[in-house]
């Protein structure tokens, strides 16, 4: 362990050092007050349809049993063709899904195409396999190329499975049994956005990780529809979110003018430099 | 260090099995070698914990036009195996300009699973065709040991089905008999054993190439007990 005096730069990559710790601590304290990483309950779920792939997510993020954030946005961009919906570690997903999207745009500026769904689940999988499970990221790839349509879901450990319909979360079990009754190949839009409503809603019904709103993005050959929100919560709050009031509102009762008279004491000039 | 509220522990029911299992592939698998090529078979059921993570796998990897493997245990160490070994087949193949051996992609499976024997848990069945010896099945269980056998049963499903494999096999069957045999097999361990299940999805190769099946689970083969 080095001096906090000597600057060191640090390692590329993760560094694990602390996985043993934290075993080691879990052990000590019955119970355990190791610090466990932000879960997002959750429901997520994709369907293949006749023209694309419809992909839906809730937007509640919770921090153990508090709503943090009612309009989470769980469904991130990797590429104009491919969105991605993430669900376990709330940071791992952002950041797995980030760093995908970094990198298929390099290949899109090098190569001038658009990144083939296979390119992106190998890289996650590639990745999410060298870090062996650490990574808490399940992910649900949908998205649009020249081979056709496509919905993949790649594990934490870096299994993957290609899929025409699933579902992800805390709620999965609920929306895979709508998802189940429901799914037909090639359904038409509007039937398969109905289909993937229906799924996440029965995640929030049943789950209590999921709740508020639910997202959907439609993804085509023709380009992507995100519609946030697709469906509001029946339950919505009247807070208003800005306190900005009109001048005005509050009456004036009386106005007293003082008038400072100042003296010039002295005056310099500076020149600005011209080139 | 301050904590506000709780931190659901990971042994809590309320979060799921899946966050905390590793995905694996309890599952049936198994391979017959008859003259003039084999036959492979496996279930369809992925599971991580108690939850069914995909029920319509494909646990019958092409590594190579005319070379199979069967996946056993962990879905992400054997999908990487494969892939590692499909690689280098690729490679090796094109260098020789001809196809490569059973035998070859059964050691290069071997050679993964043996040095990473103590990360990996992985249980592969090998079967394909060449030129040289016909159809073979090779045997590469979880430690990384290699071995040539005319039939082989895998997966935590086979442990069910070895009475049915020593007392039904023999040797000289030819292809239907072998399908038959192993769709029979598979239906049995799937049956009986938790983590197989689904579909039967069968491979057979040959010097004609590769045809695939599929036995949907309302067709699957009925014994009395069911």
């Amino acid at each position: 362990m080095a001096l906090s005096t000597i600057l060191e730069t640090p390692g590329a990559g993760f560094n694990f050092d602390n996985a043993e710790r934290n075993a080691a601590l879990e052990g000590l304290f019955e119970g355990g007050q190791t610090p466990k990483p932000l879960k997002t309950g959750t429901t997520i779920a994709g369907v293949v349809f006749k023209d694309g792939v419809v992909l839906g997510a809730d937007t509640r993020a919770t921090s153990s049993d508090v709503v943090a954030d009612k309009m989470c946005a769980k469904i991130h961009y990797i590429s104009p063709n491919i969105y991605c919906c993430g669900a376990g570690t709330a940071a791992d997903t952002e950041k797995t899904t980030d760093l995908l999207s970094s990198n298929l745009s390099i290949f899109s500026l090098n190569s001038g195409r658009n990144p083939r769904m296979v390119m992106a689940v190998n890289i996650l999988q590639d990745m999410l396999y060298r870090y062996h499970g650490q990574i808490g990221a399940n992910l649900i790839l949908g998205g649009v190329d020249c081979t056709g349509n496509h919905l993949y879901t790649v594990g934490p450990y870096g299994s993957v499975n290609k899929v025409p319909y699933l579902a992800m979360g805390s709620g999965d079990l609920a929306a895979l049994g709508i998802l189940e009754d429901g799914f037909k190949h090639d359904l038409e839009l509007e039937k398969a956005k109905e289909l993937v409503q229906a799924a996440i809603h029965a995640g929030i019904m049943s789950d209590l990780g999921s709740g508020n709103n639910i997202d959907i993005c439609v993804i085509t050959k023709e380009g992507v529809d995100y519609i946030r929100p697709y469906q509001e919560s029946e339950y919505k709050d009247d807070r208003k979110m800005k306190y900005k009031y009109r001048p005005g509102t509050t009456a004036v009762l009386t106005e007293k003018v003082v008038p400072l008279n100042l003296e010039v004491v002295q005056e310099t000039v500076q020149k600005m430099e011209t080139v | 260090m301050p904590i506000f509220g709780q931190q659901i522990s990971i042994n809590n029911d309320l979060v799921p099995d899946w966050t905390r299992e590793e995905v694996s592939t309890g599952t049936t698998i198994m391979a017959v070698e008859y003259d003039g090529g084999v036959v492979i078979g496996a279930d369809s059921r992925t599971t991580t914990g108690a939850y069914i993570a995909n029920r319509v796998t494909d646990k019958l990897t092409r590594v190579h036009d005319k070379i199979y493997c069967c996946r056993s245990g962990s879905a992400a160490d054997t999908q990487a195996i494969a892939e590692v070994v499909s690689y280098q087949l690729g490679f090796h193949s094109i260098e020789l300009d001809e196809p490569p051996l059973v035998e070859t992609a059964a050691n290069l499976f071997r050679a993964s699973c043996y040095r990473y024997r103590e990360e990996l848990m992985a249980g592969i069945l090998v079967a394909g065709w060449d030129r040289r010896k016909g159809g073979q099945v090779y045997c590469v269980p979880i430690g990384g040991m290699l071995v040539r056998q005319p039939v082989a049963v895998g997966g935590s499903g086979s442990t069910y089905v070895y009475g049915f494999m020593d007392s039904n096999y023999k040797p000289g069957l030819n292809k239907d008999q072998c399908l038959e045999l192993a769709a029979s097999a598979l239906s049995l361990a799937m049956e009986r054993d938790g983590s197989s299940g689904g579909v039967i999805r069968l491979a057979t190769i040959s010097e004609e190439g590769v045809e695939r099946r599929v036995i949907l689970g309302n067709q699957l083969p009925k014994f009395s007990t069911h």
